[in-house]
């Protein structure tokens, strides 16, 4: 089973920091949770490993494995 | 006792010029003493170009200001015989503490590439910077350069001309006129220059205003850079600390739009918001408080006939990045060595215009870079705000998120990919000395490369024949052949040949990389030289 990456992994981090702050501009605060549950989700589909997947999503609740 | 920017480093005197009828023409007038003012006239007088710098005041810069200069400014202070005493006196820092709420997220060290002469930073206040070059001022003067600086002497009016500027200027006994061959505007942000040309300077203006104090204390905080995104101390903003020389640290604490002031520049409300950052117990003596707003904008071009805007005067930015200061003296960096080439003939007029074209990309990348900045420090939207205190709040979990965070992108030199003049590149070599590129310095045995390099035309010969010297249309290049072997850290073979056995650069006078090949081959090298000269 692969790891989740959690070491820095984005070419030009900036540059794409940009591009998600231009996505969600000039949307309402809905329309931009709203995004974000689409991006999620797309993002998943993308990875599509469930081990990761699961490893993701207790990392995003800050809960460290260990 | 009196603090350096409360003396007056170059009081008014009268000048011969001042006395009518004849008006005097001068080569070169540099309008602002600031670091960019001061820098563009050292360059041209250690080359032997007569100017004259003329600035409203007569003392260097009031308050710290500017603080943080980088290395490549360094490296050009090099050139203009005075970085050693800014190295020597400045604080040089690599590490820093990112805070986000009560609590310290994670610890930094820049890490700086080893085999550069330059620390990648040093904080030194303005009014040491412009000191420096002031004394530098008088050090040519003494050797017998043709530099002369005019304390208060006000530009009031200005006429441009096919062949020449004039100039009209208040003095503290009354006016007189000046021409000049050529005017270099550094008159800063304001810029009078800039409003008596009727040009514009359009931008983006952030709604906020931070305060920022210079601190005189005894404190045992360390040589770092510590940041703090929405401390307990000042609620849903930023704050900064760093440390300058003499025991004097930089505090920056952002207020916010709506505020008065006048009412929070006043001691008795910006001490208590110290205490708060500082602790009850630290014992400190505030020098200079300042309040500032910014904007993000440049000059649409930078050269207008015969007067030329660099540093603040033709663009500015947030002050996140350090890219102020450090950018004016790449503007002049650039400008120079070209404007000398025009003044002798031996480049056409049209080379100036390559000065627009690779600066005004420069000014471009920062605006990019401090702007960019200043939307992570100050999120303009609640959505920027959750997704920036998602990436803070995992900085304390995973190194991946640290990239993301952004409280300045220090200030790197830009390359000019798509200048005019730069040859196509011919050598299998590393992308970061491809043709545009500002040269990264090596070492040498037991000196560098840069300070081989600089104010002429080099050919830089890694292992590879050339002549000593080639001559093409009045444009000089003289050889500096090295081999590999003179450096035994690999660092140059790493920065220059990457997977090469030899190579050949055309090196500007600037220190920028014009054309690089495996091998000399002579047809193709003058033209080169024709490119970067703006011949071809």
């Amino acid at each position: 089973m692969s790891d989740l990456i959690l070491t820095p992994n984005i070419d030009g981090a900036d540059d794409f920091y940009a591009e998600l702050l231009a996505t969600h501009e000039g949307l309402e605060t809905a329309e931009s949770n709203a995004l974000n549950a689409r991006l999620v989700l797309i993002l998943s589909n993308h990875i599509g490993d469930r081990g990761v997947l699961s490893q993701a999503l207790r990392a995003a609740r800050l809960q460290e494995e260990e | 006792m009196n603090k350096i920017f409360e003396i007056p480093l170059y009081p008014y005197e009268r000048s011969p010029d001042q006395d009518p009828p004849s008006v005097a023409r001068h080569k070169v007038i540099v309008v602002g003493a600031g670091p960019i003012g001061l820098g563009a006239a050292i360059d041209l007088a250690q080359q032997g170009i007569e100017v004259v710098i003329l600035d409203e005041n007569d003392k260097v810069s009031f308050g710290s200001r500017a603080i943080c200069f980088a290395k490549r400014p360094l490296e050009i202070l090099d050139r203009l015989g005075c970085g050693q005493p800014m190295v020597d006196k400045g604080v040089v820092w690599n590490m820093g503490k990112v805070f986000f709420d009560d609590r310290k997220v994670y610890d930094f060290n820049l890490l700086p590439e080893e085999g550069h002469q330059r620390p990648a930073f040093i904080n030194l206040q303005q009014y040491y910077f412009e000191e420096f070059l002031v004394n530098r001022v008088r050090e040519l003067q003494a050797e017998g350069a043709p530099i002369e600086i005019r304390g208060r002497n006000k530009v009031s009016a200005v006429g441009t001309h096919p062949d020449h500027v004039a100039l009209e200027i208040d003095t503290p006994e009354g006016s007189y006129n000046l021409e000049a061959d050529w005017v270099i505007a550094c008159d800063g942000a304001g810029s009078p220059l800039r409003a008596m040309l009727g040009k514009d300077f359009v931008g983006r203006v952030f709604e906020d205003n931070f305060l920022i104090a210079d601190v005189i204390m005894e404190a045992d905080f360390p040589t770092e850079r510590w940041f703090w995104f929405d401390p307990p101390f000042n609620r849903g903003q930023s704050a900064l600390l760093h440390k300058q020389p003499d025991g004097v640290w930089r505090i920056d604490l952002q207020l916010g739009w709506d505020i008065d002031k006048e009412r929070e520049k006043r001691p008795e409300n910006v001490i208590p918001r110290l205490k708060a950052m500082l602790g009850d117990d630290v014992e400190f003596e505030l020098e200079w408080v300042s309040i500032y707003t910014f904007q993000c904008r440049r000059m649409e071009q930078f050269r207008h006939g015969r007067v030329i805007f660099a540093g603040d005067a033709a663009h500015q930015v947030s002050p996140f990045g350090a890219r102020g200061a450090n950018s004016g003296l790449q503007d002049t960096d650039n400008l120079i060595w070209k404007l000398k080439l025009v003044m002798e003939g031996k480049a056409p007029d049209s080379l100036l215009d390559s000065y627009d074209i690779e600066r005004v990309h420069g000014a471009d990348e920062n605006i990019l870079n401090s702007t960019r900045s200043t939307d992570f420090i100050t999120p303009k939207s609640e959505m920027s705000r959750m997704l920036r205190d998602a990436v803070l709040d995992m900085s304390e979990h995973y190194e991946f998120a640290r990239p993301l965070v952004n409280s300045g992108r220090l200030s790197v030199p830009c390359t000019y990919d798509r200048s005019p003049l730069n040859s196509a590149d011919a050598l299998d070599g590393p992308e970061r000395t491809r043709p545009g590129s500002p040269c990264p310095d090596a070492p040498l045995g037991d000196g560098f490369l840069l300070p081989r390099l600089g104010d002429r035309f080099t050919l830089l010969t890694i292992d590879a024949d050339a002549p000593d010297r080639i001559e093409e249309d009045g444009i000089e290049v003289t050889r500096l052949a090295l081999s590999v072997k003179d450096d035994p850290t690999l660092a140059l073979k790493e920065r220059y040949l990457g997977d090469a056995t030899s190579a050949v650069y055309l090196i500007r006078p600037d220190q920028h990389v014009a054309a690089r090949r495996a091998s000399f081959d002579e047809t193709l090298f003058r033209a080169a030289i024709r490119r970067a000269t703006g011949k071809e």
